[in-house]
This record gives structure tokens, C-alpha cells and sequence, in this order.
């Protein structure tokens, strides 16, 4: 990553100059100060309503401590859906997103001619709200879709395909994960090309000399030192999949619960915002549960850093 | 590549932060579009300014929150006699904000506008001026008696001014007119009939075309409060896990399999009907009013149908009142009668699909489509049989988790088809706590209870 490099070069800088005593004292309040702003922003905008949203979620609607919000999400009809929904997705779509990403950075790295207009065109989704994205993908699948009107016009199919509806909860899926591989895989793309740029050309082509194949090379080479930035693709990625909302309002409406979306609907629709903040508590812990699972099954030595 | 890398890095960060829940976006609305005279000439447009200057009478509401619904009705105050800075807040932000001001002693607001439900607990409170001077100054508006009474709100006074009506209909496509079924009477038309109709839609064209709005925003649960349950079981509440609660459901079931699937994502059904999607749908009048308008030709407006307890349906009135200590109270008096003006209440007929309050109005003037909303209605409200829905009050915020038991009640039976009796019992019991945590007594068409309102 970028960040990480430059990273690396500050810190090499500091340890140089850190021979002259005077400057070092001022030098050492200037990173601190640097960060003070970021620091109070994520204090006040972040950490304080995080506080207060765990807070929500062990109270009862007249503000006692209670445990109730738990209670009633855990008994509600689309709680154990909403689980089911958001776990199977997140094991769906950030795989498949890992792979194209990977197959495509790959693909953009090899110099090919017009390579920088892919990256461009791959890059698209990333500049669309995820709302956008869900809409655009809805006009496709609706039933009176781009993808129904090119089954009917090929002869496929006579009225169209029902993709969205809840009768077909497999196709309503699959609809449903299509669009959100489409819209976040240029994220993690962007993430690995970032990584695969810092990996120095010189190992591939000593194991080229070799006789290593692409294979080898990919297996022993690209993939071990690529570790760092797929650790953070996938840790962002998974994180993200759990707060999966937009795109899934926009195809499936409430056909597809996910706890996202249950949040969203507990605090705007059924306005208790304490059984949304127990909801928001969940997929804090999933979230933090997972980011530690990565870090453990991923770690990365510190000669991997490069 | 690698300053094009780190620029996309930049907007992927953005991009996260950027990409925060929102709400499905709405369509633009469309204006009163007939030969008719709908929207009142705006003689002086008001410099669209959002600055609150001191001279503005500003109007809280929480009616005409949607955004396709506030631009129509800031067009109607655009020729009222004073300048107007409307702003529309949902229940609980309206009496919060209200609670809030009344009680630092600095209210700003000089005229409150919402449902019935929502300005009744101010009466209580004492938030509200007395207004039965302006009620007898505007008695050319014939506001009918039993509106009347509820902005009595119990008392011999009036407490706010009777402003729009909301109720729900059926509209019907034209093309599902050879289906129906025989010995069927549109003005009334049975469940039964209505299960029938669809099921021979389906036969004869292979199409499900019954349509009702169980999308995110759609108001599907007020069918079951203030249509299915009133038709089934004389009651909104008590009779919910009852025998006849039961066969009702039994029902519904049948007709929901000749319902479009694709049900479940519509929000306002003038879409689903416009592009021929359903042929039958039950809505909000003010969610399907831009098909009435701009199709009348194929459109049909039918009153709900009937069931064994008879036609029950659902009226929301609403109210305008105007809050102690308001800053500008002549402007609100002189606000108040503008728009119960009979020109001003059909504008907010034709541009909003809300129905006047006062029974001075004259639909003559009236697109054809409208003018057949307007009849409907009149014929629901006049059946002899009526069983009439209020909207509960006294659930204050946690009125929308009443709603979400009707909506979990139709989703465990009609889309994962769960046994009905023990879902009944389920749901009852959320029904029964929810009541009980907040002390609301019964309402019409229940009868009024002490205590909290008792599920049987």
C-alpha cells in the first residue's frame, strides 16, 4: 500500500534526524499535534456515538438499564433471517470479489495495451453510491428488466423470469450478490494493485530463471508477498459486507432481511432506536470478531511489510 | 499507473464515507396535470429563499412528508395571504420539537398541521390555543359534524380546525373488467368476489394481477388495521388472535397467491398499475392519484370491499392548530382559513390526493380521474354497513412497532406460510405488550376501554 510506504520513508527520516537532541523535543510534539484533529474527529464523531449507540442498546425505551432490546431482537421474526442472510452473503460475495480482484489486478499488471483504460472502466463502480449501484442492478433484474427483456426477445423465455421475487429466494440471492460483487470488487482491486506494485519485479523473474511456471510463481511468489494488502482487502471487505444495506433495500426490499437493513428499519420505520442499537452492537462484534480471525490466520511477519 | 492508483485510493475513501443508508429515492412529482383548474394561480411567487426572516409564519406539519408530496403542497402556500416556511417533521420529531419549545417558553411555530392522532396529546399537554371563535367564523366551510367532534377533542371547545382527510381505495384497470367475476358489483364487491376476481385473471391470462404495497414504504399494514380486520371481525385490535381472526387470515392467504409476488417491493402502487404490472390495487388515495390523472380513460375507482362484519375502512383527519404563545397567531388565523378555502382544499386534492375536510367543496371542477376518486370515497364512507378505522392514538412513538406486528403477522402467513394459530398467538402477545408498556385505551371501531386496550 501507498500509505505504508510512505509510512516507512517518514519513519527512516525521523530516526536520522533524531541525532540532534533540541530539534528532537519539538520534533516529538509535531506528530502528536499533526494527529489531535483526526483524533478529536473520530473522538467526537465516532468513538462518542459509538458509546452512546452500546449504551441504547441495554436500555429500555424509558431509559432504565434493561435488557430488553436484546431480548427483542433476538425474538423477532427476521432476527435469525437477517443472520442467516448477512453471514451467507459476506461468505459469497467476498471470496468472489477476492478472486476477480486478484484475476483482474493480475491481468492489469502483465502491461497489457489499454491497460490503464480497464483499470478506468473496472474502477467505475467505485465512484457510484451503493444506492445507485442497487438501483442500476434492479433495472436489470425487475421483471420487466433489461435481463427479462433479452430472454423474452432471444425466445428463452415467454413472460420473463421473476428474478426479486420472494418465491424465488435462490435467484433473489444470486441477483443480490451479482450486484454487490459488481459494486465493491474494484475496491479491493484497487487495494491489490497497490500491493502487487511494491512487490519488486526481481523475485518473479529469479524464479522465472528457475523454471518456475505462472503458476509457481503466482503460489510462491506473488501471493505470499501480496499477504499484507489481501489482509486488508479482505478485512475492510468483510467488515463492509456485514453493514451490507443499499443494495439489497433496492433489490429485495423486505424480502431479504439483513441486520443492516433491520438496524435501519428498527430505528426509521418502527422508531426504537434501542432495538436498532442492538442491532448496531451486533454487527460491531461480528465485525470485530472476524477483523481478529484475519489478523490471527493472516499474519504477517515483518519482513513481509517490504 | 501509480499517481492513477493512489487517485483512486482517494476516491475509494471517499466513496466509503460518502455511502451512508439513504432512503429508496422517489420520483419527481407531477403537477395537477389537466385542462381543469387545479392549482390555485400563484399571482406573487415568494423569493425562494430558505432563510427564516421574521416576518414568516412558520408551519410545522406531519403531513406531506414524503419529498414528491412537500413541493405540491409549498406550491398551494406559495398564494397564501402571508409568507409562509413550511417544514414537515415525523410524529415523534413534530411533538418533541413542539414538547421542546413550549417548554423553554420560546415557541417559534405559529401553526401546527398533522393527523388527528398527532395534535390530540397536545390538547392534554394544554399546548394548544382555543379556536372555536375562528370555528365559528368559518362556518361556511360546512365541515362535517363528525369531524367536528374530534377536533373537540373531548372537550366543548375546538381545539384545532378540521383541514384534510386521508382514506384508502380500490382502483381497477379497465382490462380486468371482462374477469369479473359473475353477480359481482363493483360498488360492492365482496372478498370473496375480489379472491374470485384474481383467481380468474389467473386463469384465463396465466398473470397474477391483484397488487397490493407491502414495499419498504408501503402502507400495507393499514389494509390489515382499517380493511381486513374492521371487514372480518368488527374489530382493528381486540378480535387480532380471534376464531374469525383466524378464518380472515385463512382468506387472505387464498388471495395473496393471486397476487403479483413482485407486491413486495412496490411503495405507492400508481407505479404497478401505470405500467400494467397489477390490474387491481389497494392504496392511499394520494398514492394513486397520478394514474387517476393522467390515464383516466382506463382507470376505475372502486370503494374497499365488503366482508362478513361488513365495509370496514380507514379515515385519517387531520387538523391545523395553532400552539400557545404562538409569534404570529392573526397569520395563522388568516392561514387557516385560506387553505380550508374550498378552491385551496380541492388544490390539495388534486395536487396531493388528500381530501378536503370542509363539505363546501365542488368536485364538478375536477379532472374526470379525480371526480371518480371523489364519488368512491363518498360511497365508502355512505355504505350502511361502514365499519369505520380511526388511527390508534396514544401509542405515541411506538405506533410504528404496532404497525410492524400487522407486517410480521402478514409475512410469517402469506410469505413463509406458517401455521395460523400459534403466529396469531405470537403476534397477539407483542400486540398485548406493546399496549400494555404504554397504557393505550381501545379506539374505534373497539369500543373505549379503562385501562389499556385487551387483546381477547
Amino acid at each position: 500500500m501507498p500509505g505504508e510506504v510512505m509510512l516507512g520513508r517518514e519513519q527512516e527520516r525521523t530516526a536520522s534526524e533524531a541525532v540532534v537532541p533540541p530539534v528532537r523535543r519539538r520534533r516529538a510534539l509535531t506528530p502528536y499535534l499533526l494527529l489531535a484533529p483526526s483524533v478529536i474527529f473520530m473522538a467526537v464523531l465516532f468513538a462518542w456515538p459509538m458509546l452512546q449507540a452500546l449504551v441504547l442498546a441495554v436500555q429500555d425505551v424509558d431509559g432504565s438499564m434493561s435488557l430488553d432490546p436484546l431480548a427483542r431482537m433476538a425474538s423477532d421474526v427476521q432476527f435469525g433471517e437477517s443472520i442467516k442472510n448477512t453471514l451467507l452473503l459476506t461468505a459469497v460475495v467476498v471470496p468472489a470479489q477476492v478472486i476477480l480482484a486478484l484475476v483482474m489486478s493480475l491481468l492489469l499488471m502483465t502491461g497489457l495495451r489499454g491497460g490503464g483504460l480497464f483499470l478506468y472502466a473496472w474502477s467505475i463502480p467505485l465512484g457510484i453510491s451503493d444506492l445507485a449501484a442497487g438501483v442500476v442492478w434492479l433495472s436489470i433484474f425487475t421483471d420487466r428488466g433489461y435481463l427479462n427483456s433479452l430472454l423474452v426477445s432471444l425466445g428463452l423465455s415467454e413472460t420473463g423470469f421473476a428474478f426479486l421475487s420472494y418465491e424465488h429466494p435462490l435467484s433473489l440471492f444470486l441477483a443480490v450478490a451479482v450486484a454487490e460483487t459488481w459494486r465493491a470488487t474494484a475496491l479491493v482491486m484497487v487495494i491489490l494493485i497497490a500491493g502487487l506494485q511494491v512487490i519488486p519485479k526481481d523475485y518473479g523473474e529469479a524464479a522465472e530463471v528457475f523454471g518456475a511456471t505462472f503458476w509457481q510463481r503466482l503460489r510462491y511468489v506473488t501471493l505470499p508477498l501480496l499477504r499484507p494488502s489481501i489482509q486488508v482487502a479482505l478485512i475492510i471487505r468483510t467488515i463492509l459486507a456485514f453493514q451490507v444495506f443499499a443494495v439489497v433495500v433496492a433489490l429485495a426490499g423486505r424480502s431479504l432481511p439483513v441486520l443492516a437493513g433491520e438496524a435501519y428499519n428498527w430505528y426509521g420505520s418502527y422508531r426504537n432506536p434501542n432495538v436498532a442499537a442492538a442491532y448496531a452492537l451486533l454487527i460491531m462484534l461480528f465485525s470485530l470478531a472476524n477483523t481478529g480471525i484475519y489478523l490471527r490466520a493472516l499474519r504477517v511477519r515483518d519482513e513481509q511489510l517490504g | 499507473v501509480k499517481r492513477l492508483v493512489g487517485h483512486l485510493f482517494g476516491m475509494a475513501s471517499l466513496v466509503l464515507t460518502a455511502c451512508v443508508p439513504s432512503a429508496p429515492c422517489a420520483p419527481a412529482p407531477t403537477a395537477c396535470t389537466s385542462s381543469a383548474p387545479c392549482a390555485p394561480a400563484s399571482t406573487s411567487p415568494t423569493p425562494s429563499s430558505t432563510t427564516i426572516r421574521d416576518e414568516q409564519l412558520i408551519f410545522l406539519s406531519t403531513q406531506f412528508t414524503p419529498p414528491r408530496e412537500i413541493d405540491p403542497f409549498r406550491r398551494i402556500l406559495r398564494s397564501a395571504p402571508v409568507e409562509v416556511n413550511f417544514s414537515s417533521l415525523d410524529t415523534e420529531a413534530f411533538s418533541n420539537r413542539v414538547d421542546a419549545l413550549q417548554h423553554a417558553g420560546k415557541v417559534r411555530i405559529s401553526l401546527v398541521g398533522g393527523p388527528h392522532a398527532d395534535l390530540a396529546p397536545f390538547q392534554r399537554t394544554g399546548y394548544l390555543e382555543e379556536l372555536t371563535a375562528l370555528m365559528s367564523s368559518l362556518s361556511n366551510r360546512e365541515f362535517p359534524e363528525p369531524y367536528r367532534e374530534l377536533s373537540r377533542l373531548d372537550t366543548d371547545q375546538y381545539y384545532y380546525v378540521p383541514w384534510t382527510r386521508a382514506t384508502y381505495v380500490l382502483v381497477v384497470n379497465k382490462k380486468a373488467m371482462p374477469y369479473l367475476p359473475a353477480g359481482a358489483s363493483l360498488d360492492a364487491l365482496t372478498y370473496d368476489q375480489l379472491r374470485e376476481w384474481g383467481e380468474r385473471i389467473l386463469r384465463e391470462t396465466g398473470q397474477r394481477k391483484l397488487g397490493f404495497p407491502a414495499g419498504e414504504r408501503g402502507l400495507l399494514y393499514r389494509f390489515f388495521q382499517g380493511y381486513l380486520y374492521p371487514s372480518f371481525t368488527g374489530s382493528s385490535v381486540v378480535e387480532f388472535r380471534s376464531a374469525a381472526a383466524e378464518l380472515m387470515w385463512r382468506e387472505f392467504g387464498e388471495v395473496w397467491k393471486v397476487t403479483n409476488p413482485a407486491s413486495t417491493t412496490y411503495d405507492w402502487m400508481q407505479e404497478p398499475l401505470e405500467n400494467d404490472e397489477v390490474w387491481i390495487a389497494w392504496d392511499h388515495t394520494a398514492r394513486l392519484i397520478t394514474v387517476l390523472k393522467q390515464r383516466s380513460d382506463d382507470f376505475l375507482v372502486v370503494p374497499a370491499p365488503v366482508g362478513p362484519k361488513g365495509r370496514g375502512y380507514m379515515v385519517v383527519p387531520s387538523g391545523l392548530g395553532i400552539p400557545k404563545q404562538a409569534p404570529n397567531r392573526q397569520g395563522a388565523e388568516r392561514l387557516i382559513a385560506y387553505l380550508t378555502e374550498p378552491e385551496q382544499q380541492l388544490a390539495t386534492l388534486c395536487e396531493l390526493g388528500f381530501f378536503p375536510a370542509s363539505g363546501a367543496t365542488r368536485p364538478e371542477k375536477l379532472p374526470p380521474g379525480l371526480q371518480r376518486l371523489v364519488k368512491a370515497v363518498a360511497e365508502q364512507e355512505a355504505t350502511s354497513d361502514g365499519v369505520l378505522v380511526l388511527p390508534l392514538i396514544g401509542l405515541g412513538a411506538r405506533g410504528s412497532e404496532l404497525n410492524k406486528v400487522y407486517l410480521d403477522t402478514f409475512s410469517r402467513i402469506a410469505l413463509r406460510q406458517e401455521p395460523i394459530p400459534p403466529v396469531l398467538a405470537e403476534q397477539g402477545k407483542l400486540l398485548q405488550d406493546l399496549l400494555n408498556a404504554t397504557g393505550a385505551g381501545c379506539w374505534p371501531p373497539d369500543s373505549r376501554s379503562d385501562g389499556p386496550c385487551l387483546v381477547k
